[in-house]
């Protein structure tokens, strides 16, 4: 499993609180569409604990979604983009990337993604303070970025209650077989 | 959206359909599924005008994943059939899809002459160096040494070089990218099939199962720093160079897309005065 | 009050061999296939014979999975009607192999108590349901595996020692001696849990104690491969195909220690064509494929008729047409492998009855291919394939291939030459005096292209002469029993259709039974000998359309009003309802019945 990735590069930075707020809608809504993407996945092979869990944290992730229309006052089919060169990443920072996936992997090994995905979201935020042009900007990012923070601790304490696998969790008896 | 009109932008979600893939989870064509579904909402062409064909293999499974049209053929022949549908169907956005065994093994031959004919379409290639169908056997694109069991100690056999094959062969737009990148790809493979003619993409994608030490990738990709010619010796030259792991458009010709010209003012009848007596 | 159908009478009743069905199931690295294998090993150990078919999900990895087995005194080649139990390490999507699981009233069926409910279509067929806390037990265990505990518990259940079932585990074990240790525990679990069942009864099965010299372990696949390379093969070109990989892969390292070669080809257009070249240079070769690559094939298949060069293709069936069903049994290229080519190719056509006959008719496949200089597909499918069984150990001399070769510097050599038999030497490459070009052109005598009538006259007659005339013996099929009533059949059926006819026989219903092996050329003569007073031909086959029946009768005049019994993959015809099938058809054709 991979450690967190650094800061996500800024290619353009929002000039208005709209503007950030439509970036942080539109990071939300993306991992909510992974967090279920990743719960299909598992759920296709047989792995229910963690499709659970994935499936719990799209429903969280949506709370967030939520939380940030009624803030705005945007209605619910409200469009926003992602715009193009805010993140120059490869993936959207709070989404868990696809690739880390492994069909026997537990509950704790989710949580240490997840984990990740909130602290890149904190980061991000982190650094669009940084590259604020106008306080506004520049405080609301602050304010997302604390809420990511809060994200990042609430997964902590889920992780500190979640039994780590033992070494041999990867190891399967049985070889891959073939379909087609 | 089954009313008539279609809503104003469609989303990436709107091109993939419900039906759940079946690759390993950790699979790199979960993030090219995106990628291209996220490419065509770039594109923003109702999926019932395009057509997304494949042939064989864990990559070519694609086609029911999508909302769009599929056609899923047998083993590499995904090309051959793309061609006939795009030039049939014209008015078609034709994608075609598969694996690096589908593709360059036994759809060698047809990879050459799609690239010379120059149809415009798209092909992307889903490349993990292994047959992951069948379970781990060696494809062109494998190392020489890469032990496996129907050709213990490796092929022997020197790797294929796709790029530099369809751009000998008259492809008029090569580019690699790499699943783990799925913005950059996404970009590319829209540009792609904006570009007339064929399109070719190498989308370095691992095998999880298979080839676990493809992770490593992640940390061998680079962006290429050039911008993408239209010159093909030059672009011949850069690709005959590279180390495998240079991603992006690498180059982007001005060729004229495959046509065929066609007066349609001809009626039956004269079709069979020659015969008459 | 009617007896029972004999369908339903189980396999241990009226003398017949008791045997026992065990089908360990579960998903995402649960590990029942090396459950499964583990099992097959011990039994085999413990002197019984033993049978596993593989099923699963369309997941290539953590997808559900089933390990089918059975063990017996005898020689096993097909699966029971019912599985005697049912051992579940959890239930996730199972029930989509609910029909390849058949239970009944004296099934047991084990489950882990906390994976939740057994599905309905199991629990419907009114078997005993027993449930075990299987995770938690092989947590207690140290860890163990819940594998081991399954295969504890099925071994024991089926009567197979202790002492087998630890040595397949220990000689298994490539990961350390405290890993091992606590499976071994997991397992002595599993033991424990299934005298508990078991109580006083005595087991199903005795095993003698010990397997007797000459029994192998063995898969059909392999079989096939070994049966190759026994007859001599020594160049193989390949290109993966479910489920014929594993013969190649078999193969590959085989054939290097032998002083042959494999070599991986770019698809099958490729890989047919360079043992065409291969077998040109006079060394005898094979490939295997599957449907999709037979078609690919097929203009190769030609030009090794008109060139005269041999060759043998193994054609591994899966569930057709096109890509269809890859990793499922049918019986379904029969007719493109008899009739399938253009122009009139006169070819051999083999298929073998089970697992073990792998071996024994791919090498008669290639030394018939040799002597006769054509090419010869050979029928397996993936039921025998892809399956593992315990087999007799092959006891015939191992007798190479032998062509007829042209000698240095033959006078007025004519490599087409129109002899009696039809079989003109060959010369191979590298023989001085005797050059020639090979051909797939119509040709003289001498291998010039040409027009003619007379000359192609001549070659279509040679060709098919040459195969009409051989004295293929006796091994063109297995006849059994006597009656007026015989069923016909080929290839993995034949197992099922056996066990049919003992079980009709046990109620007096007397059937025939034609298995054969050599399908093209057919053998009319020995045909019409073994249907000889037989009145009424009921042909049996796992395809859709009746192929084998369609194409006998095409060729020849069966007896009677012959009819079909055909059903097409991917489920394996059982002997139960065969044996319903041979009875109500018996019944409709009673001795001294005038026909309309």
């Amino acid at each position: 499993m991979s450690k967190t990735t650094a800061p996500h590069e800024l290619h353009s930075v929002p000039q208005t609180t709209d503007e950030l707020m439509q970036q942080a809608l539109a990071m939300e809504r993306e991992a909510v569409a992974r967090y279920n993407e990743l719960a299909d996945i598992m759920e296709v092979h047989n792995n229910h604990e963690v499709a659970e869990l994935f499936r719990k944290m799209a429903v969280i992730e949506g709370h967030h979604v939520s939380g940030i229309l009624s803030e705005m006052g945007w209605a619910e089919d409200m469009v926003a983009p992602r715009q193009p060169g805010v993140w120059a990443s490869a993936d959207a920072p709070e989404s868990v990337p696809l690739d880390e996936m492994h069909y026997l992997m537990h509950p704790w090994h989710a949580l240490q993604l997840a984990l990740g995905a909130e602290q890149r979201a904190e980061a991000f935020f982190e650094s669009m303070a940084q590259a604020a042009t106008n306080d506004a900007v520049r405080e609301a990012a602050l304010e997302m970025r604390d809420e990511e923070a809060e994200h990042v601790a609430l997964i902590q304490e889920w992780l500190a209650r979640t039994p780590q696998p033992d070494p041999e969790w990867a190891v399967d008896p049985d070889p891959p077989r073939y379909t087609d | 959206m089954n009313d008539m009109t279609l809503p104003a932008e469609l989303s990436a979600a709107d091109y993939k359909s419900d039906y759940k893939p079946i690759w390993c989870p950790g699979c790199g064509d979960y993030t090219v599924l995106g990628a291209i579904t996220k490419a065509m909402s770039i594109l923003q062409r109702p999926p019932h005008e395009m057509a997304v064909v494949s042939g064989i293999g864990c990559s070519s499974r694609i086609p029911a994943y999508t909302t769009c049209y599929g056609f899923h053929g047998v083993h590499g022949r995904a090309l051959a059939a793309g061609t006939g549908l795009k030039v049939a169907r014209p008015d078609l956005t034709v994608i075609v899809t598969g694996g690096d065994g589908d593709g360059y093994s036994i759809g060698g031959n047809h990879f050459l002459h799609a690239c010379r004919r120059n149809v415009d379409m798209t092909y992307i290639v889903m490349d993990n160096h292994v047959y992951g169908m069948t379970k781990g056997q060696a494809s062109p694109t494998t190392e020489p040494d890469w032990d496996n069991k129907l050709s213990p100690g490796g092929t022997g056999v020197r790797a294929f070089h796709p790029l530099v094959i369809a751009l000998a062969s008259g492809a008029n737009f090569v580019a690699r990218a790499f699943s783990g990148d799925p913005n950059g790809t996404a970009e590319i493979i829209a540009q792609a099939v904006r570009h007339p003619g064929f399109s070719f993409i190498e989308i370095l994608s691992p095998c999880v199962t298979f080839r676990p030490e493809q992770r490593e990738w992640k940390n061998l990709v680079h962006k290429a720093t050039v911008e993408a010619t239209d010159d093909p010796a030059q672009a011949a030259r850069r690709i005959m160079t590279d180390d495998g792991f240079n991603l992006g458009v690498l180059y982007a010709g001005s060729r004229p897309p495959y046509a065929r010209a066609r007066d349609t003012g001809a009626s039956l009848a004269d079709l069979e005065a020659e015969f008459v007596l | 009050m009617q007896p029972p159908p004999p369908s339903t009478t189980p396999s241990q009743g009226a003398g017949a061999a008791r045997t026992f069905s065990v089908a360990i199931a579960g998903s995402g690295g649960a590990g029942v296939m090396t459950a499964g294998s583990l099992l097959l090993d011990a039994a085999a150990h413990a002197g019984l014979y033993g049978l596993m078919v593989r099923t699963s999900g369309p997941q290539i990895r953590g997808g559900e999975a089933g390990a089918l087995l059975r063990f017996g005194p005898e020689p096993l080649t097909t699966l029971d009607d019912r599985f005697d139990l049912l051992l579940a390490i959890d239930w996730q999507n199972l029930h989509r192999f609910a029909d390849e699981i058949p239970l009944g009233p004296d099934s047991l069926v084990v489950g882990d108590a906390d994976a939740g409910e057994a599905p309905d279509v199991f629990r419907a067929q009114g078997a005993r349901l027993h449930m075990l806390p299987l995770k938690k037990a092989a947590k207690d265990a140290g860890g163990a595996w819940v594998n081991m505990i399954a295969l504890g518990f099925a071994g024991a259940l089926a009567g197979i020692p202790d002492s087998d079932l630890e040595a397949a585990l220990r000689k298994s074990w490539t990961r350390g001696e405290a890993t091992l240790a606590v499976n071994l525990a997991g397992m002595q679990r599993g033991i424990a849990y299934a005298r508990d069942v078991q109580g006083a009864h005595a087991a199903p099965l005795r095993p003698p104690g010990a397997a007797p010299a000459g029994r192998w372990l063995i898969s059909g696949n392999e079989a096939a491969g070994c049966g190759a390379i026994r007859a001599g093969v020594r160049f193989v070109a390949a290109y993966p195909i479910t489920p014929a990989t594993e013969l190649l892969e078999w193969m590959a390292p085989a054939l290097a220690r032998v002083g042959g070669t494999l070599l991986q080809a770019e698809d099958e257009l490729a890989s047919v064509n360079m043992i065409i070249g291969a077998s040109y240079g006079g060394v005898p070769s094979l490939t295997a494929t599957a449907g999709p690559g037979l078609a690919l094939m097929a203009e190769a298949i030609g030009l090794s008729v008109s060139a005269e060069v041999p060759i043998v293709v193994v054609d591994v069936m899966r569930g057709g047409p096109s890509t269809g069903i890859p990793a499922k049994s049918e019986q379904s290229d029969l007719s493109f492998a008899v009739d399938g080519l253009p122009g009139d190719a006169p070819r051999l056509v083999l298929a073998p009855t089970d697992i073990g006959d792998c071996l024994q008719t791919t090498e008669w496949a290639v030394q018939l291919a040799e002597a006769l200089q054509a090419p010869a597909i050979v029928l397996s499918d993936q039921f025998m394939g892809q399956s593992r069984a315990v087999i007799d150990r092959p006891q015939h001399e191992v007798k190479p291939a032998q062509r007829l070769v042209a000698e240095a510097n033959t006078p007025n050599y004519l490599r087409y030459r129109d002899t009696p038999s039809g079989i003109s030497p060959m010369a191979v490459p590298g023989t001085p005096g005797n050059v020639y070009t090979a051909d797939g052109l119509t040709h003289t005598e001498r291998g010039i292209p040409s027009s003619q009538a007379g000359d192609h006259r001549k070659q279509l007659d040679k060709r098919e002469r040459k195969l009409a005339l051989y004295d293929y013996g006796s091994r063109w099929a297995d006849v059994e029993g006597s009656g007026e009533l015989a069923v016909i059949t080929f290839g993995s059926t034949t197992g099922a259709v056996r066990e049919a006819l003992a079980r009709a026989a046990a109620h007096g219903v007397r059937i025939k039974l034609v298995a054969l092996r050599l399908i093209a050329p057919l053998q009319e003569a020995a045909l019409a000998q073994a249907l000889e007073g037989v009145r009424q031909v009921l042909v049996v086959e796992q395809n859709h359309g009746g192929q084998l029946l369609r194409y006998l009768r095409s060729r020849f005049d069966l007896p009677g009003r012959p009819s079909g019994l055909h059903q097409p993959g991917p489920l394996p015809l059982r002997p139960g309802e065969l044996c319903d099938a041979f009875v109500d058809w018996a019944a409709t054709h009673q001795p001294q019945e005038e026909t309309a």
